[in-house]
């Protein structure tokens, strides 16, 4: 593979062009992604914010969540932020009864856990493995991670707040999940650490 | 709002998470791109419109239609009402308020809204001043005609601009008018040299920070929705090729034969505007759309658009 992979971003709904321009400065190639055949020849997959009911809606609508559940069993890198987080998980609360996900991180996620938008929020997040100090967190309408399984490894909890210690971004594999945006802020670390595992997943 | 840069905060009071900043109002309205707003008056509707796919629903006491329909002091909807479909649906509620009802807004934030719709809609409260949206958590949408008028309602706080267009008329020619004059002001920015910004300012009545913006991004520094009068899944796609990056839909829908085929049909092809393939599939068996009104015979006083300034 060269060395600028190119990396789907799911374009149903949400913050899709905020996550193409991180990747293209984490040295990645964007390609918007609304149609099972765009899924071939990627090298990852970026699920971005946006409204996950609507995502999971249009998925099945346009026939993407069998091939989505697909890739992503063959190993496709997958990151999600917010509600590509719920897409990612296993069980999810508070979602719609009929809710569907694409799964495939051994979690639950509490959907709009911190509260409505009025108690949306700016914090700093420690990040396991990143350098350059904490993130800065976006959290708009969040969910957060209520358990995971023996296989995930918790990369970030919230330092302080009413939520203090809630888990706010995971790993399993080749699959990554923040309940924040980092693709709000300017910061491609995220990104860049994703790419570097997307990088790594096709040597 | 946080001064510190990202990479740099320090441990201790810095750790606080902080609500209601620009970025978390703005960052909402991002997560709401490529969408559909619809209108609805009960927790029934509420729910069609969210098994439909809509992003976010507007609450409200009666649709644009029938406000002007029935005429009279069009105002806040009743808090019981707004209660009942916050909680029939998982999706993000909106609200109006009329446009410089202050307390208006302060009631909806305290019912939990998730943002504020200041609208031209409902009958204006003061003719001189819109609210100071700074002031609150809750973030605010507000219409606008051309690009001077979003840039004063962002300066007062605004954290999403929709153009107006003409609502409850199901005809889509000033939504048609007003995005493509927001879009075209942006687009001349973008041609002046530096120089010519201040003056470029003075002609939009607007502040020369924000004008400067814009000249540099090429965009407004929220997002941009289209409102005012779409009735059809090829209204809808109409709008986001004019370069809209999603649709409110007010009484288009539930003024329709069939709503929730309507609905999903909307949603669908604003996910796929640049598709006509797509766009013709939902296109098919939707039942009757809503009867509609001719702009050119709508008397000036009943142009909702012409209100706010």
């Amino acid at each position: 593979m060269s060395s600028t992979p190119t990396v789907g971003v799911l374009a149903l709904q949400g913050d899709v062009r905020e996550h193409a321009v991180a990747l293209a400065e984490a040295d990645a190639l964007a390609r918007p992604v609304r149609r099972p055949e765009e899924l071939a020849d990627l090298d990852g997959l970026v699920i971005p914010g946006g409204e996950s009911t609507t995502m999971s809606n249009l998925a099945l609508a346009f026939g993407l969540m069998e091939p989505l559940r697909a890739r992503v069993a063959e190993g496709l890198p997958v990151y999600g932020s917010c509600a590509g987080m719920i897409m990612l998980a296993d069980k999810i609360l508070d979602g719609r009864d009929d809710q569907q996900s694409v799964g495939g991180i051994d979690m639950t996620v509490r959907r709009n856990a911190f509260g409505r938008q009025n108690e949306s929020f700016e914090s700093p997040v420690d990040f396991a493995g990143l350098e350059g100090g904490p993130l800065h967190g976006v959290f708009i309408r969040a969910p957060w991670v209520e358990s995971v399984g023996a296989g995930v490894e918790v990369l970030a909890e919230l330092p302080a707040g009413p939520a203090a210690g809630r888990t706010v971004a995971v790993r399993q594999g080749n699959l990554l999940a923040t309940s924040f945006h980092p693709e709000l802020t300017g910061d491609h670390r995220v990104h860049a650490f994703f790419v570097d595992l997307v990088r790594a997943a096709a040597r | 709002m946080s001064t510190t840069s990202p990479a740099t905060p320090s441990h201790g009071e810095g750790d606080q998470p902080q609500v209601g900043t620009a970025r978390v109002k703005r960052g909402m309205a991002e997560q709401l791109k490529g969408g559909v707003i619809m209108d609805v008056v009960t927790p029934e509707q509420a729910r069609i419109a969210e098994d439909a796919g809509a992003v976010a629903v507007m609450a409200l006491e009666r649709v644009p239609a029938d406000i002007r329909k029935d005429g009279g002091v069009a105002r806040m909807s009743d808090p019981d009402m707004i209660d009942g479909i916050i909680n029939a649906v998982s999706i993000p509620v909106m609200a109006k308020s009329r446009i410089g009802h202050f307390v208006e807004a302060q009631v909806l934030q305290a019912l939990g809204v998730d943002y504020i719709d200041e609208s031209e809609v409902l009958t204006p409260a003061d003719e001189v001043n819109h609210s100071d949206k700074w002031a609150f958590t809750t973030p605010f949408v507000c219409g606008a005609t051309n690009l001077g008028e979003a840039l004063r309602r962002i300066a007062e706080g605004a954290a999403m601009i929709r153009s107006k267009g003409e609502a409850g008329t199901g005809n889509v020619v000033e939504a048609v008018r007003h995005m493509r004059q927001i879009r075209a002001d942006i687009r001349r920015l973008t041609t002046l040299d530096e120089n010519e910004l201040f003056v470029a300012a003075k002609n939009l009545q607007a502040p020369y920070e924000l004008v400067k913006e814009v000249a540099t991004l090429g965009k407004l520094p929220v997002v941009l929705f289209s409102a005012g009068g779409v009735a059809t899944p090829a209204d809808a796609a109409l709008m986001m090729q004019l370069g809209a990056e999603g649709v409110f839909v007010g009484s288009g829908i539930f003024k329709s034969g069939d709503p929730a085929k309507r609905a999903a049909a909307v949603v669908k092809a604003t996910t796929f505007f640049d598709d006509p393939d797509v766009i013709a599939k939902v296109s098919r068996g939707l039942g009757e759309a809503m009867v509609g009104i001719n702009c050119d015979t709508l008397p000036e006083t009943e142009r909702y658009a012409n209100r706010g300034w």
